[in-house]
């Protein structure tokens, strides 16, 4: 009992240091806000003028898209961060320190969630500019907001585990390039399933992404009226599918982080 | 007196590269041991071992009365770690960096605070304590460092080369510090690429290469060892010779050693830059013209010389006092 609350306690502290970081060094935080934008305004108006989605607003449709994906890429500031730790020898420090070895991770992705708010508060904005609306109850679009929130926390945890296997910084990206680039874009975020090849539809079916997508598009109420039901059972019911997903992330990659972890040392 | 840090065969292995090959020391309560050798000898590897950092090949340690790999929480709770790349938050001030420090070693919200302001007043840093490490110099990060290692007044002390890297003021303004500490009773670990460093520092004194122990001794049973330090005169002309031989005869603790077609003496000596001095007015007296003269202390390389047959720098650099720049940058062991 007392491990837990010790554990939660260094977390704090380590989820405060980030934080002071994001203040000191606001370039990252313009960035953070600065892409979701024109993610928006580039799907928006790029896209969104030559799809035609039967009886609805290509843009409402790919708003949640947007969403999901860009939550999803966020998780890479979390093995940027951790990797960055491992260069800098801070996280020498830290295991030499009689602290819980769990909290430097759970602290790390602890403050990811802010970047993530943040984005998907500027994100929201944007897009009521460009014309999304939520259709359905404040209370349900918070629901919307909660789970792509509880989902890239997940996520978060496998990029921690890559931050702490690649040798350098410079290789997240590319790295994370690699798998979430084909993840979110196999998926109902952008175009419907339904005109997918066979193969690469029944992956998107069952991809947690498109079950995230759908769900916080079932939420907002931007399904267009008239849309046949999906006929995969993820996607028939999106919220319990991407829940499972998440907790599934996190009890798999949650220990792997953490015992890599205990192994990280600066490669000298 | 107990050790309070013990080792027993440490081998660790980074692919075919053997960073520790059978390691053992033995550190009693209160001393300072220095761990000398050149880049790549393992300094650090055996520091990270028994720093809890890394998990040994084979072997065992133990450190404060606990077991390294058995009870590596115990461990922690006794030790500080200052290494040698300034493991610090650059974009944390130093009072932040210290304060957090301060929590994770759980000393709780106001004596966490109290600390840290504590010892950034030891450390010279007041002033600086209230802007990001980031625009600090090597000497203050260096000194912030060491600060964090000492939070929570640990028994145990690990220093991975405290001064590679700095400059020669920093360096001895880190000595003291040290030195200050050290009287206060803790046990130090320190690992140097310097000679000068170990013998200033350390009361035991361990020579390792390729991740074994080669020598080990007081600092001046390791002087004597390679003759301890001497002054190198050379004169300007043949006929001086001789009158400068037996000039310098008068202050050699040990032979002569001559270099005819240099024209130049060599002559072991003890008391440093006083003997010097005193040589020189002697040889003035006699009205002798010099060349050139210096008093040369053995360097890391001297040590490694004798020792091995070898240098201690693959390529042959010398860790002189003189050149420290050479031996500058990264220095992963």
């Amino acid at each position: 009992m007392m491990a837990v609350v010790h554990m939660f306690a260094d977390a704090a502290v380590i989820a405060k240091r980030n934080m002071i970081k994001i203040k000191r060094v606001p370039e990252v935080l313009v960035f953070v806000l600065l892409s979701p934008i024109m993610f928006v305004l580039l799907f928006a108006y790029v896209f969104g003028g030559s799809i035609n989605i039967p009886g609805g607003s290509y843009r409402e449709f790919l708003i949640a898209g947007i969403f999901a994906q860009t939550v999803v890429f966020g998780s890479t500031f979390t093995g940027v961060g951790i990797a960055d730790d491992i260069q800098k020898g801070i996280i020498d420090r830290f295991r030499s320190l009689p602290m819980s070895q769990a909290a430097v991770l759970i602290g790390r992705t602890a403050s990811d969630v802010v970047y993530n708010v943040l984005t998907l508060l500027i994100m929201g904005l944007t897009g009521l500019v460009v014309g999304w609306r939520i259709h359905s109850s404040l209370w349900e679009g918070l629901v919307g907001f909660g789970l792509l929130l509880a989902f890239s926390y997940a996520f978060s945890w496998t990029m921690a585990l890559v931050g702490l296997l690649v040798p350098s910084v410079e290789v997240i990206n590319n790295a994370s390039f690699m798998v979430i680039f084909p993840v979110t874009f196999i998926a109902n975020t952008f175009v419907p399933t339904e005109n997918l090849p066979t193969v690469l539809r029944t992956f998107a079916e069952w991809n947690p992404i498109s079950a995230l997508t759908q769900a916080v598009r079932e939420l907002f109420g931007n399904i267009p009226p008239g849309t046949p039901d999906p006929t995969a059972w993820p996607l028939q019911n999106p919220v319990i599918y991407t829940l499972i997903w998440a907790a599934l992330i996190i009890a798999v990659f949650a220990p792997l982080a953490s015992i890599r972890y205990q192994k990280a040392v600066k490669q000298g | 007196m107990g050790n309070v840090i013990e080792a027993f065969g440490l081998v660790k292995h980074y692919g075919d590269v053997v960073a520790l090959d059978g390691l053992d020391l033995a550190v009693p309560e209160g001393s300072v041991f220095g761990l000398l050798g050149p880049n790549g000898a393992g300094k650090t590897t055996a520091v990270s071992v028994l720093a809890t950092l890394l998990i040994p090949d084979s072997g065992s340690a133990r450190v404060a009365g606990a077991d390294v790999l058995e009870e590596p929480a115990r461990v922690r709770e006794r030790i500080g770690l200052s290494g040698q790349y300034a493991a610090l938050d650059e974009h944390l001030t130093g009072f932040e960096n210290l304060d957090m420090i301060g929590r994770l070693y759980r000393l709780g919200r106001s004596r966490s605070r109290a600390r840290a302001r504590e010892l950034l007043e030891v450390f010279d840093l007041t002033e600086a304590g209230n802007r990001p490490v980031k625009t600090y110099s090597g000497g203050m990060r260096r000194r912030l460092d060491l600060a964090g290692a000492l939070v929570a007044s640990p028994p145990v002390l690990f220093l991975d080369e405290p001064t590679t890297g700095l400059d020669p003021r920093s360096r001895l303004d880190l000595w003291g510090v040290i030195r200050e500490l050290v009287a206060r009773g803790s046990t130090l670990l320190l690992t140097t690429q310097y000679l000068e460093e170990a013998d200033h520092l350390a009361d035991r004194i361990m020579v390792i290469d390729q991740g074994r122990d080669i020598a080990q001794g007081t600092p001046d049973e390791l002087k004597t060892l390679v003759g301890g330090e001497r002054i190198e005169v050379t004169v300007v002309s043949d006929s001086d010779l001789p009158r400068a031989q037996e000039v310098m005869q008068r202050f050699a603790v040990g032979e002569l050693a001559y270099e005819n077609r240099n024209r130049r003496i060599t002559a072991p000596i003890s008391g440093g830059a006083a003997v010097l001095t005193k040589a020189l007015r002697a040889l003035d007296a006699e009205g002798v013209d010099l060349h050139d003269v210096g008093l040369r202390r053995p360097t890391l390389n001297d040590v490694f010389l004798t020792l091995t047959g070898h240098a201690a720098e693959p390529n042959g650099n010398r860790g002189s006092s003189e050149d420290l720049s050479s031996v500058r940058g990264k220095a992963g062991s």
